[in-house]
């Protein structure tokens, strides 16, 4: 990669961190912040992420549980350094703190590819780290870096809180804590006295813990690199769980929300048409944007919602997907707003391809919106009483919910407290506040009374914030034996913009990575590579969906290559083992790991033929192939192998566990996901028109963990970019149909 | 006034039978065995009250205790279980019979507790999650969930636990395509399918033995 190049992202980088308020110095930077835990009697905190109780130990694990596993992985980092057994672990998750706040996730948005520039990644953080703790201050779960920004930090808690508790019982003892050794949640002297952490916890807390404590080599671990039976198990197999609408509060009653069609709109009139009259039916709110209802039970407030008439500002955007993607095809047309790979003249090499009508290889690729579809809708419990308002709801950004939340009924943060419960899902979804804010003006209009606020999933489905609808145009040039040339071009709302406008009331100045990212941050040696980006203005609410930018980039991407591939006979593995092994060893791997699993080059029976894909996402290196046949006309999706390279793997069982929901999620959206816009509004409502894969038509998922990869990459996301290519490849490879649209539904006709 | 109603029903419900009453409207909860002296009135009163709750009153089993309910005949019984008797292990997930979460048994059958209407359930037996086993007796099926690690974000599971626990009593020895047929109308975003059917195969291969 050119000098000039890594020049000019270290400038972004620090403009970037300049308007995040770095002039301010830093000083403010250095304080820490404030633990933010107050324990109840019994209880005492030896640092934000751990509190001493009478039968054990609470861990804070500060993002959000919405299946990923998070909660388990982040106790055990702490659990590990502080000597506990695992059945004396709880996980907590804490209150909305800026002391939790996520560094890494913000440096995901920086316009760096992520395996190739570990220095700047480096001084990206810590930029961002600045910026943020300044201006953002935003605790959010996203982006898969939870466990990576972790590791350091929460064994060092967990380190520190193990000094602490040995000096203690050294002082009490008058034993040398050099003399002391730990185990079990106790401290013991070498005759074999014990005490145990409770009893020692108060003393403790008066200790100043060091600052850098030492931590164990990962050889000694007992429990970080194990399959760890999950904290949240039990609760989730026998319904007793809460999530956010079985918070069980006395005199509660029921509340849902319509809002506006019109994504984006307001509400200009409303006419009640009695149905404040309805049986159970207390009081109808005006939201602004949307209408409430509150009632007895749930469906009372859902089915007066349907008799409420409301006239509703009128749509922003253009009303039928077929414009929409013209807005976006549009784009590509227009200057780019970033170049972020421009390696030699992938231009020049394209036009000559083109003027010889040789070697040329050209393709549009076009994939849909898509709704995040949690398996819970949006919901939140809410109480406004005594001039505090409390919410109890699943979300992946606490703090932004607590305070957006508190400028929208005029309250301060400081009396919004955020329970954050269980979550149905999230895969993004629960990184907004719509819901959150809607639950608490709810409670404000009826002070004193709890409100239970559930979306109907026909409200879910019309109002989420889209993955982007995206189109990409390609142009590739073949050489002897590998590609020499490709040139891409993606169009597509910003996610970065979006979120950024509603997180914080500004886009960063920066290129927009989530754009591109799953593109021109791929590992592959390629003379000529120039990827650009083109953000079309559709004025549709797009927002992080799992895997974000590589939900699309990879599909366009890694489908293109096959098709250069199979446009001069090479075998799509091999080829693109040849750009892979030069640039990024851990990667190619993974691919050869993959192919070997699925015995690639095999003899198939007849009516059998595999695909193949890869991408290297959130810091993590991930292959599939995928096996499909022919079931008299119909396509079964038989078998899915899949090799990851995480890095250093924390919990294996877990990781697998989320490739196989990684996989099965970007199916679902491959097969079926599509959201599209008919006058205006959303033309899909509920799972019979916004279907998601069954079981029945689920594959066999064999997954390997691999571990050369230098540095912890994510799992939670890693999973899903590469299934849409990999199928979308392997049902070339058994029909010859080449699938350059989402979904396939429509195009194939599955088993 | 629903103070009274409830006074009505439980008049009625006492003289007809149960010694031990549950009555339970979205405001009142009436327990036990209240004395009452019978008076001309009273027996008006209670005619009125019996028509009453011929309307708008349930009976019924829920997880082994017997309820009467007062409320709307058409509101589904999800919300009743959710809402109203505050069993939140019953999850919503469509109001449509689409994803399965809602799942629970009727008189020993799979039902989606979001189509049924509560007023068709008078003198049904009702199991729902909490029923099915708890966090210190889990039922082998339960035990197999936790050992394959099966849930991830969790909020399907209890339908998938229900719909799987009847499979199971149907059909002791089920295969995939078994499992498939009886499970495919219960939706997971999280994609916990394959340890699912996993699970279920694990709980069979137990309770066969």
């Amino acid at each position: 990669m050119a000098v000039g190049k890594i020049l000019r992202r270290g400038f972004l980088i620090g403009s970037a961190a300049v308007a995040g308020g770095v002039a301010f110095g830093t000083y403010r930077y250095v304080q820490p912040f404030e633990n933010p835990l107050r324990p109840g009697s019994g209880e005492t905190t030896l640092n934000p992420y751990v509190l001493i109780t009478a039968t054990g130990v609470s861990i804070v694990t500060p993002r959000a549980e919405m299946g990923q596993g998070i909660h388990t992985t982040l106790a055990a980092l702490v659990a590990e350094e502080l000597d506990v057994d695992w059945e004396q672990v709880t996980a907590i998750h804490g209150p909305p703190s800026e002391t939790y706040l996520n560094a890494s996730a913000m440096a995901l948005g920086l316009p760096v590819s992520e395996y190739d520039d570990p220095r700047i990644r480096r001084i990206g953080a810590g930029a961002v780290r600045v910026a943020q703790k300044l201006a953002f201050g935003i605790q959010l779960t996203g982006g898969s870096p939870s466990t990576t920004d972790a590791f350091d930090r929460m064994r060092r808690a967990g380190a520190a809180a193990r000094i602490v508790l040995t000096e203690a019982a050294g002082k009490r003892w008058g034993i040398a804590p050099i003399l002391l050794r730990t185990e079990a949640g106790r401290v013991l002297d070498a005759d074999g006295r014990a005490l145990t952490y409770g009893e020692l916890a108060e003393e403790a807390a008066q200790i100043v813990p060091p600052p850098d404590p030492p931590l164990r080599e990962p050889a000694k671990w007992r429990l970080l690199g194990q399959t760890l039976p999950r904290l949240d198990m039990v609760p989730k197999v026998t319904g007793t769980a809460v999530y956010a609408a079985d918070v069980k509060l006395p005199d509660l009653l029921c509340a849902s929300v319509m809002v506006t069609p019109f994504l984006g709109g307001t509400m200009i009139g409303l006419d009640t048409n009695n149905a404040n009259t309805f049986p159970g039916v207390r009081q109808i709110v005006s939201l602004g944007n949307a209408v409430g209802v509150i009632a007895d039970n749930t469906w009372q407030a859902m089915n007066a919602l349907d008799q409420i008439q409301v006239t509703w500002s009128p749509p922003e955007y253009p009303a039928s997907t077929d414009e929409q993607l013209k807005q976006i095809g549009r784009a590509l047309q227009s200057r780019p707003n970033s170049t972020l790979r421009d390696d030699g003249l992938a231009d020049v090499v394209v036009e000559a391809a083109r003027a010889d009508g040789l070697h040329l290889v050209e393709a549009e690729y076009t994939v849909p919106y898509l709704a995040h579809a949690t398996m819970e809708p949006m919901t939140a419990t809410a109480l406004f009483k005594g001039g505090r308002l409390t919410i109890w709801c699943g979300t992946q950004a606490p703090t932004l919910a607590r305070d957006r939340a508190a400028a929208h009924v005029g309250l301060d943060p400081e009396r919004v407290t955020i329970n954050t419960t269980y979550m149905g899902g999230g895969f993004g979804r629960r990184s907004e506040t719509d819901f959150t804010t809607q639950a608490a003006q709810l409670a404000l209009a009826v002070p004193d009374i709890p409100i239970r606020m559930t979306w109907r999933r026909e409200e879910d489905i019309t109002h989420d914030f889209y993955r982007p609808a995206a189109i990409a145009r390609i142009s590739g040039a073949i050489g002897a034996g590998r590609p020499e040339a490709i040139d891409m071009r993606i169009g597509a709302p910003s996610v970065l913009a979006g979120q950024s406008n509603r997180m914080v009331g500004f886009a960063p100045p920066l290129a927009d990575k989530l754009l591109v990212e799953g593109a021109f941050d791929q590992p592959y040696a390629l003379p000529n590579f120039r990827v650009t980006g083109h953000v079309a203005e559709t004025g549709i609410p797009v927002g992080v969906w799992r895997s974000v930018g590589h939900s699309y980039n990879t599909f366009f991407l890694e489908s293109f290559i096959d098709e250069m591939a199979h446009s001069d006979a090479l075998d799509p593995l091999a080829m693109r083992l040849t750009m892979l092994a030069p640039a990024h060893t851990p990667s190619a791997r993974t691919l050869e790991s993959a192919a070997a699993m699925a015995h690639w080059g095999q003899e198939l029976p007849e009516g059998t033929a595999q695909g193949v894909a890869f991408c290297h996402c959130f810091g993590s290196s991930v292959a599939q192939v995928v096996q499909v046949s022919d079931q008299v006309g119909r396509i079964s999706i038989d078998h899915v192998w899949c090799a990851v390279d995480v890095g250093q793997a924390l919990d294996p069982g877990n990781i697998a566990a989320q490739i196989e929901s990684g996989i099965l999620f970007g199916l679902s959206a491959a097969m079926f996901g599509q959201i599209t816009f008919a006058d205006g509004m959303v033309a899909q409502s509920n799972f019979h028109d916004y279907e998601v894969l069954r079981i029945d038509q689920a594959p066999q998922i064999t997954t390997r963990i691999l571990q050369n990869n230098d540095r912890m990459g994510g799992v939670g996301e890693v999973g899903t970019p590469p299934i849409a290519p990999a199928l979308a490849n392997a049902i070339f490879a058994l029909t010859g149909q080449r699938i350059r649209s989402l979904p396939m539904a429509g195009q194939v006709n599955f088993a | 006034m629903r103070v009274a109603r409830s006074y009505f029903c439980a008049l009625i419900t006492i003289s007809t039978a149960a010694p031990v009453l549950f009555c339970i409207s979205s405001e009142t909860y009436l327990c036990g065995k209240p004395s009452v002296t019978r008076t001309a009135t009273d027996s008006a009163v209670a005619s009125i009250g019996w028509i009453w709750c011929k309307i708008y009153m349930t009976s019924l089993t829920i997880n082994d205790t017997p309820y009467v309910v007062e409320i709307e005949p058409e509101t589904p019984l999800l919300w009743v279980l959710r809402d109203t008797l505050q069993l939140t292990g019953t999850k919503y997930g469509c109001g449509a019979g689409l994803c399965g979460a809602c799942t629970v048994h009727i008189d020993g059958m799979v039902e989606r507790s979001c189509q049924v209407p509560i007023g068709d359930l008078d003198g049904t037996v009702v199991t729902t999650i909490e029923g099915i086993g708890s966090p210190e007796a889990l039922t082998v099926l339960q035990q197999e969930w936790v050992a394959g690690q099966v849930a991830q974000c969790g909020y399907c599971q209890s339908g998938q636990i229900m719909q799987a626990t009847a499979l199971l009593r149907e059909n002791a020895q089920p295969t995939d395509d078994d499992i498939d047929a009886a499970m495919s109308g219960n939706l997971c975003r999280c994609g916990t399918y394959p340890r699912l059917r996993a699970a279920i195969h694990a709980a069979a291969k137990r309770m066969g033995e």
